[in-house]
């Protein structure tokens, strides 16, 4: 018999997966947030097979052909994370083993029509659905996403004001009865 | 810092206070009117008090933070039912209610628009109606809200100025002949009421930290707790308007922050939940006096639900646009706003700028979409301008708010369920306004546009109508209930008809009327 909690963490090895990837635009915008090339993540419900089936599933759902796979990632780590209950995790599973047999394999080894095709034979069931459902949030939600699609997000608490917030120089100016002016009491950064 | 705290506390068997129920655009100015009378108020609110510094500009913490999130069920043909079938509303659970969500668009509803009926005809399949009041009964309590407000470009105070959303729409606006410009809105241009000017931040749907915009947790909330005559209650969460056997209302109960029942004695209650849950208390509150629903006699408790036409048009540049940048509601299109049935539709709609943020604009542009079509349209983020189309609905007496027994909250009350169909006017009005809103961004230069179907309803109106009669509503023009004279409604419950305006000015302007009317029938002992 083997210890308690030395069973529980051969599970979780056991259970577990990494992905692991480099990213593939040095010059983008994440790439410049990004302290080096390679990036890993590890998921403690899926395996290998299973968390890599997940991330290219999600490109399918939400193809951005620019967007790192380290950005989709984050969405096989939110759904890891939402599997620690076991009926979600049940679901997802299932689902991946679905997309399997489907497949006569494995979904991934399909050429990419293929894996198409598989992804519209399941569209609104649960699996897919609750992919899609946390893949809308966590895709996008995300200071690497932000990065990508241009958002500027909070910065802080002086705003646009001196940061842009009109500084479109395509268009004519408007008017000042149409617009207003700036604050009287505001600088110029 | 704004101070919150209570100046003075009431016993909860003092029948002498007024209760008001919720602390949003309504309720916040009746409670705050009533205790500048020196009248005693318990303000009971069902959220929690999160102030300036509290809130985020993570939209989706700021989501979780703010709204209400309780259970609540749609049913009917709009899209909303499809798309959010447990949201059929987007708003706030609070101190400040949905002001602290609110753009701050601040219009005055036009003259005519309060004889709906009279004007539009009789329209099949609606229930329309006149308004028991006019413009004229409340013009001056608008004059009054826009100085409160400190609205733009009322009382010589300046527009705020146009960010990039506002400069493609006046772009695209003028070249098809419409006027268009930064609107009136309750956000500071200057500093005033010793609040900041505008930062433009952008996240005025999240609470605006810096205080520039007008909300009730600002202003009228501190200052009628600073009167010492209001001690506001959070986290409570009222389940029951009481009363005694001659029909007047006694009090109400309420779930404290523990989930305990309490009861508060009051000589008037007014309510003020928003158009959703102030039916639903009513409707909770039966008994055997009031088999339907307290003030129900007439029926029309929850009935012609109205949550305005909506929609929005997002478009696509060449160059970047950055539309998150800055006031969301940053310029507005007025000139549809007009009754001309020769477009073939009553009624008239505002195009108003609208931004989200790209962890909204991805739930929101295109919900349950997947696949290129979808992912282009972000792929366009930087490079979007986007307007909100915003017009009356139609009154309907199928539309409504009702009671879901199956589903019931966390206090095992039963929910309200939202059931909404579009009429054929809402739904000409809608395909007159996006082929307006297209023409305008390709005007501009749009090399995309989309046509976004309406997010969950942030305006609700009209579930207990004010009306002349009173077998034809639920209040009459003050907001007192017709059948209990010491119940008042305080929100947009009362509209009569949906006006093509953003509701919350008229709100305001209803509850300071409607706090000088109850001040006199307390003093003349009426009520
Ligand atoms: C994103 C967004 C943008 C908007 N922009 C604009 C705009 O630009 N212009 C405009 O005019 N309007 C705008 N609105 C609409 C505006 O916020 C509402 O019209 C207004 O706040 C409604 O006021 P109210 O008093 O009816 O309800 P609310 O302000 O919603 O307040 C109701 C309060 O009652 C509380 N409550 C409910 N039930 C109970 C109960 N049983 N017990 C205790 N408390 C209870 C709620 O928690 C809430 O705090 C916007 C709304 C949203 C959501
Ligand atoms: S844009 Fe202005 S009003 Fe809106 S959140 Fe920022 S500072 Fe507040």
């Amino acid at each position: 018999m083997t210890t308690p909690s030395l069973s529980r963490r051969v599970f979780l090895k056991a259970s577990g997966g990494t992905l692991v990837g480099t990213l593939a635009y040095t010059n983008g915008a994440i790439a410049m947030l990004a302290p080096e090339r390679s990036w890993a993540v590890i998921t403690e419900q899926f395996d290998d097979h299973q968390a890599r089936t997940l991330l290219v599933f999600t490109r399918h759902l939400l193809p951005h052909d620019k967007l790192e796979d380290a950005v989709y990632a984050l969405v096989v780590k939110d759904l890891d994370r939402q599997a620690a209950d076991p009926e979600m995790r049940q679901q997802l599973t299932h689902g991946i083993a679905t997309l399997d047999r489907q497949s006569n394999g494995e979904w991934l080894s399909l050429d990419e029509g293929a894996r198409q095709d598989q992804v519209e034979a399941i569209v609104g069931s649960p699996f897919f659905k609750t992919v899609h459902g946390s893949a809308i949030v966590a895709l996008y939600n995300n200071p690497l996403a932000f990065a990508h699609f241009g958002y500027g997000g909070g910065v802080d608490d002086s705003g646009y004001l001196h940061r842009g917030f009109d500084d479109i120089a395509w268009l004519p100016e408007p008017p000042n009865a149409a617009s207003g002016t700036l604050p009287a009491d505001s600088t110029s950064a | 810092m704004t101070d919150y705290t209570n100046q003075r506390v009431f016993d909860h068997d003092d029948d002498g206070v007024v209760v008001v129920i919720g602390s949003g655009a309504g309720g916040g100015t009746l409670a705050n009117g009533l205790a500048r009378q020196g009248i005693k108020v318990v303000l009971l609110e069902a959220g929690g008090l999160h102030t300036r510094t509290d809130f985020h500009t993570d939209e989706w913490r700021a989501y979780e933070q703010l709204s209400w999130l309780d259970p609540r069920t749609t049913s009917g043909s709009w899209r909303v039912a499809q798309d959010f079938p447990n949201l059929p509303a987007w708003i706030c659970k609070t101190v400040g209610g949905s002001t602290s969500h609110w753009s701050a668009c601040s219009l005055r509803i036009q003259p005519h628009e309060f004889e709906a009926r009279t004007r539009y005809g009789a329209i099949e399949g609606t229930t329309l109606l006149d308004w028991p009041i006019g413009y004229d009964d409340l013009a001056p309590y608008y004059d009054r809200a826009e100085r409160r407000l400190n609205v733009t470009r009322t009382n010589d105070i300046p527009g705020l100025p146009g960010n990039n959303n506002f400069k493609v729409m006046y772009a695209g606006a003028r070249k098809l002949g419409y006027e268009c410009n930064t609107g009136r809105m309750a956000i500071n241009s200057r500093q005033a009421d010793g609040r900041d000017p505008c930062q433009q931040r952008g996240f005025c749907f999240q609470g605006c930290r810096s205080g520039a915009k007008w909300s009730t947790l600002n202003t009228e909330i501190p200052e009628a707790l600073a009167t010492g005559n209001c001690e506001m209650r959070t986290r409570a969460h009222v389940a029951e308007i009481t009363h005694d056997a001659s029909g007047k209302v006694t009090g109400v109960s309420y779930f404290d922050g523990n989930a305990e029942l309490r009861h508060q004695k009051a000589r008037v209650v007014a309510v003020a939940g928003n158009s959703i849950e102030t039916p639903r208390l009513l409707l909770n509150s039966a008994s055997t006096l009031f088999p339907d629903g307290l003030a129900n006699g007439s029926g029309h408790v929850g009935k012609h639900y109205m949550r305005h036409m909506t929609g929005s048009v997002y478009a696509a540049f060449e160059q970047p646009v950055h539309m998150y940048r800055g006031t969301v509601m940053a310029g507005i299109i007025p000139d549809e706003s007009r009754h001309d049935d020769s477009r073939g539709f009553a009624g008239g709609y505002e195009m108003e700028t609208i931004a989200l943020g790209l962890p909204l604009a991805a739930a929101f542009l295109n919900p349950g979409a997947w696949g290129r079509d979808f992912t282009r349209m972000i792929d366009q983020y930087d490079h979007l301008a986007a307007m909100w189309l915003v017009g009356e609905d139609m009154p309907r007496d199928t539309n409504r708010v009702t009671l879901n027994q199956e589903v019931r909250d966390q206090h095992g009350l039963p929910v309200a369920n939202v059931h909404y169909d579009d009429h054929d006017n809402d739904v000409a009005m809608r395909n007159h306004a996006y082929r307006q809103g297209s023409d305008v961004y390709r005007a501009a230069g749009a090399v995309d546009v989309y046509e976004v179907p309406p997010y969950p309803s942030t305006h609700n109106l009209g579930t207990c109508r004010m009306s002349e009669k009173p077998e034809d509503g639920v209040c009459n023009g003050f907001g007192q209930t017709h059948e209990v004279n010491n119940l008042f409604i305080a929100d947009g419950s009362q509209f009569t008809t949906s006006a093509a305006e953003n509701p919350t000015l008229t709100i305001i302007a209803m509850a300071m009327r409607q706090a000088e009317h109850i001040g006199e029938q307390m003093k003349s002992r009426t009520i």
